[in-house]
């Protein structure tokens, strides 16, 4: 029982919220509920309204229609300066003119608390961002890497319920990239407060989140965890988006029975229906290259490229372009077989 | 020889700048109410420490600069963070119309707004003297702030919202420093063209409130040049 109580612990519930400038509908009936403590990150590509919620939810704007709960109550209508919610926005935005310490302090001067305690907050916040000792250096003597660990303790230090933001390391190079998002979530794990990240970086998103929803066109496509996400994309955009996929077409003939690219396949999902048309995913790395005439399928091997870890190879048959990675290298013109077991086939309801 | 005539060069075009405000500075000392030197002289600037009417205009054309400056910078700043905000057409007709005071003549301005002062009964005198000083400076502080606004990151003010600040203190804290060269830049060129604006001022000025450059246009009519001198040199 304790543990279900846990389960329905939202700190940030959604309803029905919708959003439009005009015509053009952005959001589309989001329902969605945020637990306290986790790491949620909305994913979508670009323009698919995930930093249009993120600015709902930090009241940046207004949703048309719908609830902003935050622990129960209607926060729709709050100004942000009213909301116990913080953002780290995508450039930054920190305040050139004031120092590192200054910036910081800004949200503990409004609170007007006592000069001390915020002398000891700034420097709690530096040491927690690894920027000890920074607390008077000018704003633009800052890399992009320092100032973003700035923007992150000025967020901090506020001690707010939920930690929003917006593409934060959109603008870093890749290996920073990298290190920075170990430390965010080191910093999520030790402060112990829900982060909502934005992102259009799947690999982001798959390495620190505790859940992920997935995003197009105004509209929710999947909630989950990575690996339930990663494993069991709900359609044919999820799988795309979230990773390299082989997608193709098929029926479901039957329980654990499949057609697809004109062969039958045993699979391990059922309740579909019978001859149900469905998507088919199948992850490149899934699949096993064998001799030509024992595998499931046969193809030509069109393209090799050496990924470090992995070959990528494309292997045509007479249906469809298989993407397919494996660590041994079969050469360019070579006629190979492929093995999909049943467990690799995620089956898909076609919309 | 090259070196000569760029030196040469130089010296002239200093020569031709600065002559006239050397000749005005030389002669502010002469004894003689003629341009011919007859002796030196302070006797210009007691006249001058003893007219209570130059010292008169003096005072109300600083009272002028400074309110009416400080007024328009005060509507500039927020007319200009109010077109920063606008999109689209409305913020090109909003800045069109910000130019077009910019861009015609004094007289123009000058007898435009004497026959709305008309039309409306406003008695002429100092109210109507700064309510025109406004009018013609206001554009200027829109158009040296609105750079400084371009350039800035506008999430900032939205940050500040965030960590709790209401809009007027984010205002205070956050933009107004960013843009405050800006501000500066726009209160001394609303003073200074206060302080020089003589047409605009002719036209709206009422009985016994004069401006310096009124009351010295005035003067000069008169045909007392001498006493001037040494007023302008003070004015340098």
């Amino acid at each position: 029982m304790a543990e279900n109580k846990l389960e329905n612990d939202y700190i940030i519930d959604l309803k029905n919220i919708s959003k439009s400038f005009g015509d053009t509908i952005i959001l589309d009936k989001i329902n969605m509920y945020i637990r306290r403590n986790e790491f949620l990150t909305l994913l979508g590509p670009s323009g698919c309204g995930k930093t249009t919620l993120l600015r709902i939810i930090g009241g940046f704007e207004e949703a048309s229609n719908g609830k902003v709960l935050f622990e129960g109550e209607n926060i729709g209508k709050l100004p942000p300066y009213k909301r116990k919610i913080n953002t780290v926005f995508q450039k930054y935005a920190l305040f050139p003119h004031m120092t590192v310490g200054e910036n910081i302090a800004f949200g503990l001067n409004i609170k007007k608390l006592d000069k001390k305690i915020i002398k000891e907050k700034v420097q709690e916040m530096l040491e927690l961002v690894g920027l000890k000792g920074f607390e008077n250096r000018k704003i633009d003597s800052l890399s992009g890497g320092q100032q973003q660990r700035i923007a992150i303790a000025r967020a901090l230090v506020n001690e707010p319920e939920v930690l929003l933001l917006d593409e934060p390391l959109g603008a870093l190079d890749l290996k920073l990239r990298k290190g920075m998002q170990t430390e965010l979530k080191r910093i999520q794990q030790k402060v112990g407060i829900t982060f909502i990240y934005v992102t259009h970086d799947q690999e982001e998103a798959l390495t620190m989140s505790d859940t992920i929803a997935i995003m197009n066109a105004g509209k929710v496509q999947q909630i989950g965890t990575p690996v339930d996400i990663y494993n069991e994309p709900k359609n044919a955009f999820v799988a795309d988006f979230i990773g390299e996929s082989n997608i193709l077409h098929g029926t479901m003939i039957d329980d654990y029975r499949v057609n697809f690219h004109s062969t039958e396949f045993k699979c391990v999902d059922a309740g579909f229906g019978t001859n149900v048309p469905i998507d088919v995913v199948v992850r490149p790395e899934d699949i096993r290259i064998i001799e030509a005439e024992k595998g499931m399928i046969k193809g030509v091997v069109e393209s090799v490229t050496f990924k470090g870890v992995h070959y990528e190879m494309v292997v045509t048959t007479d249906e469809y372009k298989w993407l397919v990675h494996s660590t041994v290298m079969s050469p360019v013109g070579e006629t190979v077989g492929m093995v999909i077991t049943p467990e690799d086939i995620h089956i898909m309801r076609r919309r | 020889m090259i070196k000569f005539i760029k030196r040469f060069y130089v010296a002239l075009i200093l020569l031709i700048m600065y002559a006239p405000v050397a000749v005005l500075m030389v002669f502010s000392f002469n004894d003689s109410k003629l341009p011919i030197w007859k002796g030196f002289t302070f006797k210009w600037y007691e006249n001058l420490a003893n007219d209570m009417s130059i010292q008169q205009s003096f005072v109300y054309t600083i009272i002028i600069a400074v309110v009416s400056s400080l007024i328009a910078t005060a509507i500039g700043t927020l007319a200009a963070m109010g077109i920063h905000q606008m999109k689209g057409y409305k913020r090109n007709l909003m800045l069109n119309i910000t130019y077009i005071p910019l861009l015609s003549p004094d007289i123009v301005i000058g007898i435009s707004l004497m026959m709305l002062f008309n039309v409306l009964h406003i008695p002429f005198g100092l109210p109507t003297l700064i309510i025109s000083h406004i009018t013609f400076s206001t554009p200027y502080v829109i158009l040296s702030i609105m750079p400084k606004l371009k350039q800035m990151n506008f999430n900032v003010y939205e940050a500040a919202l965030d960590l709790g600040a209401t809009p007027w203190y984010a205002f205070r804290k956050v933009i107004l420093p960013e843009i405050m060269p800006g501000v500066i830049a726009g209160l001394f060129i609303a003073f200074t063209l206060s302080i020089d604006d003589f047409v605009v001022s002719f036209f709206n000025t009422g009985a016994g409130v004069d401006t310096l450059p009124i009351k010295i246009y005035a003067m000069a009519r008169k045909g007392l040049t001498q006493q001037l001198m040494p007023f302008q040199q003070l004015c340098l």
